[in-house]
This record gives structure tokens, sequence and C-alpha cells, in this order.
């Protein structure tokens, strides 16, 4: 699982999801984790099946989409200057206004299930969200992070 | 009691599903309930009709199917949890 700081994107500028998330996939894309067919796939997906999540403090999202898009197993994080909003997950179109997103380039099905529920764990804390939001050093977001979801970097991964 | 079948259904089937399976196997377990989860995308429910009990399902759910349907959204967020789950368990103790 690859989390680094060039897939932390800061003061983000974005005037929609569709926007915020193109951009995301792109730079996924260009740093080859993911196919390039993965950018129109996750545009779609998200258009189908919203992954706004309103929660005690900052909104978040969490676009993803099919496995044969991707190369390397990933998380990318942006931190909107400004919010944009997201249709809620499991709504037809009621929205969220997102300030943080986190893109999943995921390439097994049902493997990630510990990362995940870590995830949903800085999701329901909304003093983490909050520092997560307002820290200036990617490296330190990214250390956070990486803590929060217990990674095991073993061996430079 | 027949073993219920439950549906989890997100738009991919990996990610919001997968939390979601984990956290009702575990209340299944919890309550003493035997229960056989199915993860599956949205678009796949189809297939289930004749045989599920319940969909539980972190996306929208924009077809009529003759079992309930229940938004497994507070699994993620942790907001409205307790609801949710008491919803599924009286759905499941039918």
């Amino acid at each position: 699982m690859l989390l680094d700081e060039n897939l932390i994107l800061k003061d983000v500028e974005a005037t929609s999801a569709e926007e915020a998330i193109r951009l995301m996939a792109g730079n996924l894309f260009e740093k080859g984790i993911v196919k390039e067919s993965y950018i129109e796939a996750i545009v779609e997906r998200e258009k189908n099946f919203a992954t706004g999540l309103p929660t005690k403090g900052y909104s978040v999202a969490i676009p993803h989409t099919d496995k044969e898009h991707v190369n390397e197993k990933a998380i990318s994080v942006a931190i909107l200057k400004e919010p944009v909003d997201f249709v809620i997950m499991g709504e037809e179109s009621e929205t969220t206004p997102v300030k943080l997103v986190f893109m999943l380039a995921m390439n097994e099905s049902h493997s990630q299930l510990e990362l995940l529920q870590r995830l949903m764990q800085i999701f329901q804390d909304d003093e983490v969200l909050h520092s997560l939001a307002h820290e200036e050093s990617k490296t330190k977001i990214k250390d956070s992070l990486l803590q929060l979801l217990n990674f095991q970097l073993k061996g430079g991964e | 009691m027949k073993k219920k079948q439950i549906l989890i259904a997100c738009g991919a089937g990996i990610a919001t599903s997968t939390i979601v399976n984990d956290a009702i196997e575990s209340m299944c377990k919890e309550n003493g309930i035997a229960a056989n989860l199915v993860q599956i995308k949205i678009t796949e429910v189809g297939g289930y009709v004749d045989t599920a009990d319940l969909l539980v399902s972190t996306t929208i759910v924009q077809k009529e199917y003759p079992f309930p349907v229940i938004n497994a959204r507070a699994f993620l967020t942790g907001i409205g949890l307790d609801e949710a789950k008491a919803e599924i368990l009286e759905q499941l103790k039918k």
C-alpha cells in the first residue's frame, strides 16, 4: 500500500466534486499507480454511487472504483482549499460540503478490511480530521496517517 | 429458525461493503444469530431476489425488492449507528 507525499495534495482548488476527483485521479495516473481508464471510471462511479460522508466534523469523501483500473494499491488524500459539495453516499441528490477527499486505489476485493476500518475510525474522530485539514506539512500528514492506519512499511514499501 | 440471508451491498463490492460485512458479522455473533452474509455490488442484487431476507446497502437502492432495505452509512460514519444496528436486528429476529 502506497501513501507518500506525492499523493497528498494540499490547498486544492476545485469548484466541483468532479474537478477534485479528476485532479486526484490524474495525479495517480501520472505516477503510474492507476491506468488511464481509472480517471473516467472513478468519475462515472461517483456519479452513480456517491461517496460523500457527513461526519461530526469536516465532511469527507472516499471515491474509488473497480480493481481492474488499478496497478498498485494506494491512498491519495486531498485537502480542499474550499469545501466542495459531494452527494452523500446512499442519497439521491442530498450533498455535503467535503473538505477532505480520500481516494482509494484498491486492487483486491475483500482484502483491505483493517485498513478501511481504521480509515473509518479517522472519520469518526473530528479532532483528527481537523488536525489533518489544517496541517501545513505534507510529511506530517503522511506520518500521522501512516500511524493512524498502522501501516507496516517494511523494506521501504 | 431458517438461516437468514443478508445481502451487504455497495457500489464496487470492494470497499464500504467490506466494513459493513464485518460489522454485521460481529453483530450477529454477539446476538447469537446465524446468518448467511453475502457481500455484493449493488448491481448484483437481482440474482438474490428469491433467496435474500434483507439488503443492507451503503449506496442508493433504486429498485423495489421483496425484502427490507436498510441504509448502512452509519457503519462508516458512526452517526446513527445504534439505530441502524437495532433496525437490522429487528429484521433478523422476525
